[in-house]
């Protein structure tokens, strides 16, 4: 847990380490700026910050093909934004408004998009299991070669729908990324305090599937796990679990005092912070200067803003639509 | 041509299976087993294992699956054995299937048949004799069918499937070895109830296992020169409002017959239409025939005793009737 721990990853190639540190950043300033808003009380509801955890989505998403299936949590920003979803249309969604990437009907916990195969946005803790090992069956029986990422937290893996899942998915080999975000608390409850086995490859293992653990506050050791974990999904056809060993800098909600964790272990985790630390070893490699980094930066909160005004001039969905998309319109046919 | 409620429920899904490679079916014992109410018996020899999918028990699991599969383009039929079970899976039928729609926009349809069955009669006790209709007729976002006909065991499958929303179908387990003659057309518009007799003093509204107990009590009370018009409910969500009020505007009476428990039951919600909708045109106050609120009792005179009969259902058409 040293801020000096070197990556298990192969050094990266350096355009890439700079896209890597760049969606870190995006990731970071948007949901800063979302957990200001909060506070002006532009965005309401439960809005679950991912930062600290940032390497997760990053380093996992730029390993996928554009035509995977990604199915994520309700501490799903990140997800979204890398898979594509522009940041006006997330930004909007978390405003409420009819531009939003869900037209205003889901809110942070439920970005989805259908183009980009990104299917939400779930806020039933490992509901999206059952899901990702279906969309996983279905390009299995239509002969599409395509992995399905499920993205979920430590905590999921108590419930029912995580081993039922786990069981079909590799019953059936069906090519599923099963890729567990371990922040190591389930809301408040330690892992430890909600799991017999803290071990989850090898409570993983026991469904007789290949488990893949890896550092995720290190993007580049994320990137290289996710990219060997899809890869053998893509060629055996079978489940595969991963799990990113991270953190959450910041509370579970906007509404959590933080009474379960010392403010010491918060901060020693800070020393990893995935940021800081890929930046700090680009600058060491003579890769980056701090004005380029402050000029990425830079760029990065010309995105945000120009989000933000978006979703700010977007228009509210008028009430007389409220009833619409319960059903499909009438006359849509299967 | 005479067929039992089994055999129309098999040519439907053996129908859906031939006419549309997207169309598979999963549960319980669905192949090798033939199903567990012999529905399916020799598709896994005739569609393969691909197609006839055979589960483990993970209700929650094969359900949420089901919910992918049709996100990801397929058509699958889900069969979970009772809806005793289907708690188990209602997490991924509530808050997957019947929001998936609404909550992202519009972008995503489930377009997923899940099948049931459902009810008492059989002293199988409290565990296997739930009927809870009304607690899916309660979510936005789902259609719930309830066929109580061999027409209906035969024609609902096709429009069900071809619903981009997901659709659950409840089967009464008592029906299963009903027979009759198939209609010559059985075609079903899974948007309207059905008059399964018409009449002219009273409507009684009922539907799956009940339905034909209903009949069988205005055929008695029609003896007795009591003409009882009898409405199938068929679709239990969206409710068929204007056909359910044109009846009580025809008879000015009404009973409704639900196997739910009466606190909190579908047929409540049958009522509380018909007052909404036509309280000045009922002569008499609204009845129900419910089951009794306790868990269904193994010891078969108990059993009988907790369930609407017919019996029970002519002395309701007699009280709203004053006669």
């Amino acid at each position: 847990m040293s801020a000096k721990r070197k990556s298990a990853a192969p050094s990266l190639d350096k355009a890439l380490a700079l896209r890597l540190l760049k969606d870190m950043l995006r990731i970071r300033r948007m949901e800063e700026k979302c957990a200001e808003l909060y506070g002006e009380g532009e965005i309401r509801g439960f809005l679950h910050l991912y930062i600290g955890e940032e390497a997760c989505a990053t380093g996992a998403v730029h390993a996928l093909d554009a035509e995977d299936n990604v199915v994520a949590t309700y501490r799903e920003h990140g997800h979204a934004l890398l898979r594509g979803v522009p940041m006006k249309a997330i930004m909007a969604e978390m405003f409420g408004k009819v531009s939003g990437c869900s037209r205003g009907r889901g809110g942070s916990m439920h970005l989805f998009d259908a183009t980009r195969r990104f299917y939400g946005g779930n806020a039933i803790v490992a509901g999206g299991l059952p899901l990702a090992a279906g969309l996983a069956l279905a390009d299995k029986m239509q002969g599409i070669k395509r992995v399905s990422v499920c993205f979920f937290g430590e905590g999921a893996m108590a419930e029912g729908a995580f081993h039922e899942a786990m069981n079909l998915a590799a019953l059936w080999q069906l090519p599923v990324l099963f890729c567990c975000e371990n922040n190591l608390y389930a809301m408040g409850t330690a892992l430890a305090r909600s799991e017999s086995q803290v071990d989850l490859c090898v409570k993983a293992a026991s469904y007789d599937m290949a488990t893949f653990r890896a550092d995720g506050m290190d993007v580049g050791e994320v990137f290289a796990a996710t990219a060997k974990a899809a890869q053998q999904v893509r060629d055996g056809g079978a489940p595969v679990f991963l799990e990113l060993q991270t953190y959450r800098f910041r509370a579970h909600s906007m509404f959590d005092p933080e009474l379960y964790r010392d403010k010491a272990e918060v901060e020693k985790w800070k020393e990893r912070g995935p940021i800081h630390s890929l930046s700090a070893r680009l600058k060491a490699a003579r890769q980056l200067t701090e004005k380029q980094f402050l000029a990425l930066d830079a760029e990065v909160g010309v995105e945000v803003d120009e989000a933000v005004a978006f979703a700010a001039a977007a228009d509210r969905e008028p009430v007389s639509a409220l009833l619409e998309d319960v059903y499909s319109p009438p006359g849509a046919g299967a | 041509m005479k067929m039992s409620y089994r055999e129309a429920m098999r040519a439907a899904l053996h129908e859906a299976l031939e006419r549309d490679p997207r169309v598979f079916l999963m549960g319980e014992d669905v192949g090798r087993y033939g199903g567990t109410y012999a529905v399916s018996r020799g598709f896994l020899e005739e569609f393969g294992p691909e197609r006839i999918r055979d589960t483990p028990l993970s209700e929650l699991g094969f359900v949420g699956a089901g919910v992918g599969a049709a996100l990801g383009g397929m058509r699958p039929i889900v069969e979970v054995m009772t809806v005793n079970f289907s708690l188990l899976a209602l997490d991924q039928i509530v808050n997957s299937a019947a929001l998936l729609r609404h909550m992202s926009g519009g972008q995503l349809s489930v377009p997923l048949v899940v099948r049931m069955a459902t009810g008492a009669g059989r002293q199988l006790a409290a565990q296997h004799s739930h009927s809870l209709e009304n607690w899916y007729a309660h979510i936005p976002g789902i259609r719930v069918l309830a066929p109580a006909t061999i027409g209906d065991a035969r024609g609902m499958l096709r429009p069900a499937l071809a619903d981009p929303d997901p659709v659950v179908i409840f089967e009464h387990a008592q029906l299963y070895n009903l027979e009759a003659e198939l209609p010559d057309d059985w075609r079903c518009d899974i948007a309207r109830a059905a008059i399964r007799r018409a009449g002219a003093q009273v409507s009684v509204f009922a539907w799956a296992g009940c339905l034909s107990k209903a009949l069988q009590a205005a055929d008695e009370l029609a003896a007795e020169g009591v003409d009882v018009e009898v409405v199938d409910l068929r679709v239990l969500r969206p409710l068929d409002a204007e056909t359910i009020a044109a009846s009580v505007r025809k008879t000015h009476r009404a009973v409704v017959v639900d196997e739910c428990w009466k606190s909190g039951s579908l047929a409540a919600e049958v009522v509380a239409r018909i007052v909404e909708d036509c309280f000045y045109e009922l002569d008499a106050p609204v009845a129900r025939v419910c089951s009794e609120e306790v868990p269904i009792p193994y010891a078969r005179h108990l059993e009988e005793a907790a369930l609407p009969q017919v019996s029970k259902i002519v002395a309701a058409v007699r009280s709203v009737l004053n006669v």
